[in-house]
């Protein structure tokens, strides 16, 4: 049932020039052009992305806090073991699409969600699904790295605790694994029992994010995971996110479109509660189809 | 006046600081009214305290605490207040604790806002400052006549449960309000239950705040004379309880309020000791509450 893989050391190949580039310096700051996307580096072009299996689908999507609709008519494919990037500027709606796909938004009131939102071609807000299963299957990390006030070891615990599992051999091997896949596991194997509240900032987002692998996702949620940190733990997560969608299916919201052009396959565009254009991400940040979108990734609003 | 612009503003910003005077005389004298009522706090529980050491020390002696109240002041005793009083504030905490933390879950992390739980809370405000003799006349009419409990353990408890219980719930809110609500949405996203989220993680996380909250409260309950007055309770037994349900039983505030009442200036003196050693278990539940908090809270700094 583990289906953990051991993942290689990352190597400058795997990661591409522009990501290297970028663990060593400091962040460029954002200039009137689009940014720059690795050329050489393995990509699918839209139709090729059409033409995989998708993962989650959203087919016309409609939300509402109360009164006020969020999201309009969002259509959105996210194909398997691909990372989509969800950009647009703040309020767009792009944090409330994500948090649709594993129905975190039920746990605010008074919302409505219309459409349809398919995990593996079954649609998870029909009545009879199990929301407590679909978050083991559909993972998630947040913008504020947000470790419970346990040990290290407790917190990756706890998913596979809440799930049933009990064996200490078992949860033992599921720590390490986890640990390992989010790179902390040297960082931290001789302190697994101090609190994770000791940790710095980066570590903590990375042991958030091996708290979510805990659970043995298919999707990994990622709102704006890297915004709260310096460039070099920035680095590392991105680094990470690379290495994990070998893994998993990976949907990450980032205010940074350096970022979403770094580490994304798909990129989707959300303005004002609408997707304005979707796209592999080395299409749509050098030859965007519509204004909006030409705008926003020029840095000329948002 | 110097000839460049800068200083003009420096210059015209000063002119303002020292055409107030008044400002800063005001903030020292009113610096100087808080320190006076600081002070007049402190001295009043100072001679309050040194007055009665320095009356009732004498007798607060090993007999004073093992012998029974005599109708001789010289050999007056406590040990059956001191048990009762013991035995009460345990019986309390038993019933006040399950109900009260459970309340404060279901207010906080299982109703819904809605008319019935603002409804719900305002009550609990409001009772928590009902005065503890109108709880004292509802335990009569409740506990010791409807439900024949007499004037028992069970029913003296049952009436400070209900004096406590406001301070508890509110107390226990709190506390579970101060965890943060990354740790709720960390906890849901990895598929907990609610269950499974309020036992795993917020209780844990707010602990510290409620067993500091349930200890304050229960101080209160030692020292409530008032609603056991009303029910009845003796302020003179020479035996102690040997049942919950049947014996009459007294406690430290009764036997103080019966022993001030004699003409007799030695059972003033008798009284004086009691209030110390009422004093001094106060203290001990006081200082518990401390260490709990510490103990608990080290491993919890958000």
């Amino acid at each position: 049932m583990v289906k953990l893989k051991k993942l290689s050391e990352p190597t400058p190949e795997t990661l591409g020039p522009l990501v290297m580039s970028e663990m060593t310096s400091e962040r460029p700051t954002t200039s009137l052009a689009a940014p720059v996307v690795g050329t050489d580096r393995s990509s699918l072009s839209a139709d090729e992305m059409r033409n995989l299996r998708q993962k989650v689908s959203a087919q016309g999507v409609d939300f509402f806090y109360g009164s006020n609709q969020a999201l309009h008519n969002v259509s959105l494919d996210m194909p398997e073991n691909l990372v989509t990037a969800l950009i647009g500027p703040s309020g767009c709606g792009k944090s409330t699409f994500l948090r649709c796909l594993n129905r975190m938004n039920d746990m605010i009131d008074d919302t409505i969600v219309r459409g349809d939102i398919l995990l593996d071609g079954v649609d998870i807000y029909k009545s009879r699904t199990d929301v407590v299963e679909l978050r083991k299957r559909v993972g998630m990390v947040f913008q504020k790295s947000n470790p419970f006030p346990k040990s290290i070891y407790d917190n990756i615990a706890y998913g596979p605790r809440v799930a049933g599992v009990k064996q200490r051999g078992v949860l033992d091997e599921i720590v390490e694994k986890c640990l390992e896949q989010a790179a902390l596991w040297d960082e931290v194997k001789d302190r697994l029992n101090d609190s994770a509240l000791q940790l710095s900032g980066g570590q903590q987002q990375r042991l958030c994010i091996a708290r979510a692998l805990a659970t043995f996702p298919d999707v990994l949620l990622m709102d704006e995971p890297a915004s709260a940190l310096d460039p070099k733990s920035t680095a590392r997560i991105e680094d990470l996110i690379f290495e994990l969608k070998n893994s998993y299916t990976i949907v990450i919201v980032t205010h940074n479109m350096q970022q979403a052009a770094r580490v994304s396959d798909q990129t989707a565009f959300f303005y004002e509660g609408s997707l304005i254009e979707v796209g592999a991400t080395t299409e749509l940040f050098t030859r965007p189809t519509q204004q909006q979108t030409e705008e926003y990734i020029t840095g000329r609003f948002g | 006046m110097s000839n460049s612009s800068p200083p003009v503003y420096r210059n015209s910003l000063a002119e303002h600081s020292n055409g107030r005077p008044l400002a800063k005389f005001a903030s020292n004298a009113f610096a100087v009214a808080c320190a006076t009522c600081t002070i007049v706090c402190m001295a009043t529980l100072v001679v309050l305290l040194w007055k009665i050491f320095q009356f009732g020390w004498g007798r607060v002696n090993l007999d004073f605490i093992t012998s029974f109240p005599s109708s001789t002041a010289e050999n007056a005793g406590i040990k059956s207040s001191l048990v009762g009083s013991l035995y009460l504030i345990g019986l309390t905490a038993l019933f006040s604790v399950p109900l009260g933390v459970g309340t404060a879950i279901y207010l906080e992390e299982y109703c819904k806002p809605s008319r019935w739980r603002t409804f719900a809370q305002t009550n609990i405000a409001n009772l928590a400052g009902v005065p503890s003799i109108v709880y004292g006349i509802l335990g009569l009419g409740l506990f010791v006549r409807a439900m024949s409990l007499n004037r028992s353990l069970l029913a003296g408890a049952l009436t400070l449960t209900l004096v406590i219980l406001p301070i508890v719930i509110l107390a226990s809110q709190e506390a579970l309000r101060a965890v943060p609500k990354t740790i709720r949405q960390a906890s849901y996203a990895l598929g907990a239950t609610r269950w499974q989220t309020v036992w795993g993680q917020l209780l844990p996380a707010s602990l510290p705040g409620i067993l500091t909250g349930v200890i304050l409260a229960l101080s209160r309950a030692l020292g409530e004379a008032a609603p056991l007055l009303a029910i009845g309770a003796a302020t003179y037994t020479a035996f102690l309880p040997q049942d919950i349900v049947h014996d009459d039983f007294s406690v430290l505030p009764l036997q103080i309020y019966n022993w001030t009442d004699q003409p007799q200036e030695a059972f003033h003196q008798a009284a004086a000791a009691a209030i110390v050693v009422l004093l001094t278990v106060l203290i001990c539940m006081n200082a518990l509450a401390v260490f709990l908090r510490y103990r608990f809270s080290k491993r919890i700094q958000w």
